[in-house]
């Protein structure tokens, strides 16, 4: 019992970290309909900027919004330069461009910083808190604690800002949100920046747990989209929900399940994400699409 | 207006040209190089499968590879367990990666295109582990290595009198690989040009227009999966044979974008695509690390930075620009300029005649 | 180049690979392909790019080396070492390409270091036919010592008698600690995080074997794949299976943050930390990542960089002015001094064949012939050593904890030589 409630309590700690990098994927979506494939490795280039402004002197504290604002900036330029040409081609043309922009930034991140893994700071002490004889570190909580502030943000940016609604709109009806004055293409990329924000944020946060290196959000990336997927992907707080759940089954189904065992984690990941597109291609939370034709 | 949708007539004199080429190819080039060209047409195989899947029936598969790990044990199994005849066990794999493509399109069909390549995604990165979980069966993280096989004595006899030279086992399997290649090709040539190509073709560029005037959609969107995983199969039993050793390592994500890659450089929807493509596949990575560096007129730095970028960069350089700027690839932008300057010389004389250029969607 | 041209070439190359293997032209000297009057042309495999890269750098210190003996001793019997690496990214498929470019076409004498269990292993049936040495292959999987001479499971006419490792045998370490726990903490409980491949079960092996009739000691073993966001469950079930020494046969990558978890979940076993992860730059970053560190134990072979202990020792300035020669090495990475001194067994190797500078002869001595006593950069006492019926060079490590900033030698050597069958 005691460590059934400790690999639960283990679990939401390690779904937070899914749940950070959900949320990004699911402010692209909510922006035009589409998974970024390299949300994670977009976060993990901006924590290593991070990194390089911390270890040049600067304050933790400075070195956080700063980054915000360069990984913001970078997502802009990264959709005004790669994603616009494209912005209108098949599913098929974006899903292969950020695919292709997940293996450039990855090999580039690897050419700029080698692959020896690095020690990121943490804002956080790794001290535990006992939680009905389960332990949790501060450090865990933190990461829960950031993601449901940046879910808090999100929402209230989508639901309750003019801006929020008119990226929504761009991105389900364009050509009525053209006909209304709204630049859509430029509400694509505020969609990026916003999304690429988020993103370093999780890379930020994560980066003290999983160590920095290139190919830190490789496996993570694919556990965030059986996260979002499962929360319904363009619901913010089904994101954070897929995440924890997503945590909390990848670590029963490795002690309860002896055909899964430790070895087949992400193997438990494929299946949520197949079980669910099949079965409630929705989500939890998402809400049913009209197949348009 | 039906002639104008039609294919251009194939050019038969340079069809004949390049499969003479690739008969010809090992007498002039070393048994190693043999071994890479091998590889190349390993991949052309598997492109055509995606190609198929991804150009003519319009679904998308990230993760190909996977396909071609199945083949690859497949054969592997089948030789190192029960010491079949290699030549028995290539199609065998075919047919049964074919089959397994062929279930994995039935809940495929519920998936929209972008969770499509979401999942297919994960399959891609799951693979590796997955291989190795029935250790009994695939050797685990081991692996499989296969014994190497000796031209047959006439293929030899041939060989020697062509080169003065013994055919290596690699010149063998080159030629085998190629035997496939042409038959697998021509296949595909043919499935496009009928009625189940023109069905798939009709699903992909409208499934309510397609359902409409009575194409089965769902049933030909499952055969493209089976048909793409018989290919992916196939290449995969032959890289088994080429390789001589499977084991998880040898099916990683990258493998997958290798695949994507090349269906993307050569041109989706056309036949020669999967072949220029794979030569670009192939050759990129190995070409950034070893060609460029050693050519005195690129700038050394260029150069170094090629080289220690990996082929992951340039991999994701070329899938960029290919989209943004050559979404029909090589072959796409060879046939738009072939069409574009046809118009130009024939335009003048046209205009004369009072009528329209002809329309340069003839691909 | 043409066609033709490269033809032309290759044929050239036959020719003179024919006048070489017939050796007789030359009545002084005896030399192979890949070895000319004033050079020898050896070749690697190794990863650069892709999910194991952070090993590359190896290749790189070991060119340092090379480098260093041509500019300062003019090769080996004044001919210059050339050293040819490829990057396979770690892909088994990628590795039989590479290596048959760099034995067809680039014509090496021999591989050296070629690193990965299931790469080398994809390449043993082809260099042993083709008779081209793998020396000295960067893996501590026990089959390349082990199965020495073997035939091949593939193909049994092929022998693997031109092939050998060098590192301690995984399953050798293994064994030393499975010596210290039952001499010092005969009463412990076992639980072992390994990695799910050769290397994490090669590991777990040794221990079982090292144990012995005492193997029941282990009260739960967990495995993981490379794929595995975390491995927070497993420790979770560790800690809950009651033991009380923790073994981590795992990859640095998932040793940091393992060590992290351990501490943050309230649990202060005894651990023993397996050699590839135990470079005191990993324990620098698990410790400012929180680690409590408190009661571990590893073993050491190679003098590590970072310990003041070695800062006027000898071997520790040569390999100084060595890595000096690469520029992209960090000189405090644990895997540039093995680079270095594997590296240095090699020219061993070439300084014994002298001018009998031929394959076979080679191979004999590195896989029979070696008795190294010397090579600066091991632990003092470390001996490389083979022989006509011992083919594991490198048996000896010295148990070492740590002590909060660095590792301390405890005791002395532990030689595992003859155990492993």
């Amino acid at each position: 019992m005691q460590e059934l409630l400790q690999q639960v309590v283990s679990g939401i700690a390690t779904g937070g970290i899914f749940a950070s990098l959900a949320l990004a994927l699911v402010l692209i979506y909510n922006a035009m309909g589409l998974v970024n494939f390299a949300q994670g490795e977009m976060a993990m280039l901006a924590t290593f900027v991070a990194l390089a402004l911390i270890d040049h002197g600067m304050n933790y504290w400075i070195a956080f919004p700063v980054t915000l604002v360069i990984a913001f900036a970078g997502g802009i330029a990264i959709e005004r330069v790669v994603i616009r040409p494209v912005e209108r081609a098949p599913i098929l043309t974006l899903v292969i461009v950020t695919l292709g922009l997940a293996t450039l930034i990855n090999g580039l991140a690897g050419f700029i910083f080698g692959y020896v893994p690095r020690a990121f700071p943490s804002p956080f002490p790794v001290q535990t808190v006992n939680i009905l004889g389960a332990l949790a570190s501060y450090q865990d909580l933190g990461v829960i604690a950031v993601s449901a502030v940046v879910l808090l943000a999100i929402y209230l940016l989508l639901q309750h800002t003019t801006v929020g609604l008119t990226m929504r709109a761009a991105a389900h009806h364009p050509e009525a949100s053209r006909l209304l004055g709204v630049r859509v293409s430029w509400m694509l990329a505020l969609g990026w920046g916003l999304a690429s924000a988020v993103g370093s944020v999780s890379g930020i946060m994560v980066a003290p747990i999983l160590l920095l290196q290139p190919n830190m959000m490789q496996t993570i990336i694919i556990y965030a989209f059986a996260a979002a997927v499962l929360g319904g992907i363009e619901s913010p707080i089904g994101a954070v929900v897929g995440g924890v759940i997503v945590g909390v089954t990848v670590n029963l189904a490795g002690v309860y399940l002896p055909f899964v065992g430790g070895d087949l984690q992400l193997a438990v990941a494929l299946a949520i994400i197949v079980g669910v597109l099949v079965l409630k291609p929705n989500g939890l939370f998402g809400r049913p699409s009209v197949r348009r034709v | 207006m039906l002639t104008r949708i039609r294919n251009s007539p194939p050019r038969y004199w340079l069809v004949v040209v390049v499969i003479l080429f690739f008969i010809g190819l090992p007498t002039v080039i070393s048994s190693f190089q043999a071994s890479e060209w091998a590889q190349v047409l390993v991949l052309a195989i598997a492109i055509m499968g995606l190609n198929i899947l991804v150009g003519y029936s319009g679904q998308i598969s990230l993760g190909h590879g996977a396909f071609m790990a199945i083949g690859a044990y497949t054969f592997a199994i089948l030789i190192h367990r029960y010491r079949m005849n290699y030549l028995v066990a290539i199609p065998l794999a075919g047919l049964l990666t074919g089959g397994i493509g062929f279930l994995f399109g039935v809940p495929a069909l519920r998936l929209s295109a972008l969770y499509l390549a979401l999942a297919t995604f994960a399959l891609a990165v799951v693979t590796p582990s997955l291989i190795k979980r029935p250790a009994e069966l695939t050797g685990g993280v081991q692996g499989i290595i296969l014994p190497p096989v000796d031209p047959p004595p006439a293929a030899g006899a041939a060989f020697t009198a062509l080169t003065g030279t013994p055919m290596t086992s690699d010149q063998w399997i080159y030629y085998l690989t190629l035997a496939f290649a042409l038959v697998l090709f021509w296949l595909a040539w043919n499935l496009v040009r009928h009625r189940a190509g023109r069905a798939m073709r009709a699903v992909r560029d409208g499934e309510v227009a397609a359902a409409a005037s009575g194409v089965n959609i769902a049933g030909y969107k499952t055969l493209a999966f089976g048909i793409s995983a018989l290919y992916a199969g196939i290449a995969g039993a032959l890289f088994g044979l080429a390789v001589g050793f499977v084991s998880p390592d040898t099916f990683p994500v990258s493998l997958s974008i290798q695949l994507l890659v090349g269906a993307v450089v050569g041109g989706l929807a056309s036949i020669p695509g999967p072949l220029i493509g794979a030569i670009f596949a192939y050759f990129l990575p190995i070409e950034s690390n070893q060609w460029v560096p050693a050519q005195t007129w690129i700038p050394s730095q260029i150069a170094s930075t090629v080289e220690k970028a990996g082929p992951a960069v340039t991999y994701g350089v070329v899938l960029i620009l290919i989209m943004i700027f050559a979404p029909n690839g090589v072959v796409g932008l060879v046939t738009a300029g072939y069409a574009r300057l046809r118009r130009r010389l024939r335009g003048a004389a046209d205009r004369e005649n009072g009528q329209m250029p002809p329309d340069p969607q003839t691909v | 180049m043409t066609k033709t041209g490269s033809r032309i070439a290759a044929i050239a190359a036959f020719l003179v690979a024919l006048a070489a293997c017939g050796g007789s032209s030359t009545p002084t000297a005896q030399t192979d392909v890949g070895v000319t009057s004033n050079s020898i042309l050896l070749g690697n495999t190794i990863a650069q790019s892709g999910p194991a890269a952070a090993y590359g750098t190896i290749a790189n210190a070991e060119n340092a080396y090379f480098t260093y003996i041509n500019n300062t001793q003019g090769g080996v019997n004044g001919r210059k070492i050339n050293f040819k690496v490829l990057d396979d990214g770690y892909n088994p498929a990628n590795t039989v390409t590479l290596t048959k470019q760099l034995v067809e076409q680039d014509q090496v004498f021999a591989m050296f270091s070629g690193l990965g269990t299931q790469a080398q292993t994809a390449v043993r049936d082809y260099l042993n036919s083709k008779k081209v040495p793998q020396l000295f292959v960067a893996t501590g999987a026990t089959t390349f010592m082990l199965d020495y001479g073997k035939p091949s499971t593939a193909d049994a006419s092929i022998k693997w008698n031109y092939s050998i490792g060098w590192q301690p045998p995984y399953q050798g370490e293994a064994r030393i600690y499975a010596k210290d726990i039952l001499a010092n903490h005969a009463g412990a409980k076992i639980g072992v995080l390994y990695q799910n491949d050769d290397y994490g079960q090669d590991y777990l092996k040794g221990l079982k074997d090292g144990l012995g009739s005492n193997a029941s000691m282990i009260v739960d073993a967990e495995s993981y794949d490379v794929t595995a966001a975390s491995t927070v469950s497993q420790l979770v079930k560790l800690k809950a299976s009651g033991a009380d020494t923790l073994f981590l046969f795992t990859t640095p990558g998932f040793t940091i943050p393992a060590l992290v978890t351990v501490t943050k979940l309230g649990w202060a076993p005894a651990i023993y930390l397996n050699s590839v992860s135990n470079p005191q730059v990993y324990m620098g970053i698990a410790a400012k990542n929180g680690a409590a560190l408190k009661n571990v134990t590893s073993v050491g072979y190679i003098k590590d960089p970072t310990d003041p202990r070695w800062a006027s020792d000898a071997g520790m300035q040569l390999y100084k002015t060595v890595i000096a020669n690469c520029t992209t090495c960090n000189v405090n990475d644990g895997f540039n001094i093995y680079g270095a001194a594997v590296a240095w067994t090699m020219v061993d190797v070439l300084k014994q064949a002298g001018s009998n500078m031929t394959r076979a002869n080679v191979v004999s001595i590195a896989t029979s012939g070696l008795n190294e006593t010397n090579n600066p950069f091991l632990l003092p006492g470390v001996v490389v050593k083979t022989t006509s019926s011992d083919h594991f060079p490198i048996t000896q490590e010295q148990v070492i904890t740590w002590n909060g900033t660095g590792w301390t030698l405890q005791g002395s050597l532990i030689d595992e030589r003859g155990t492993i069958k």
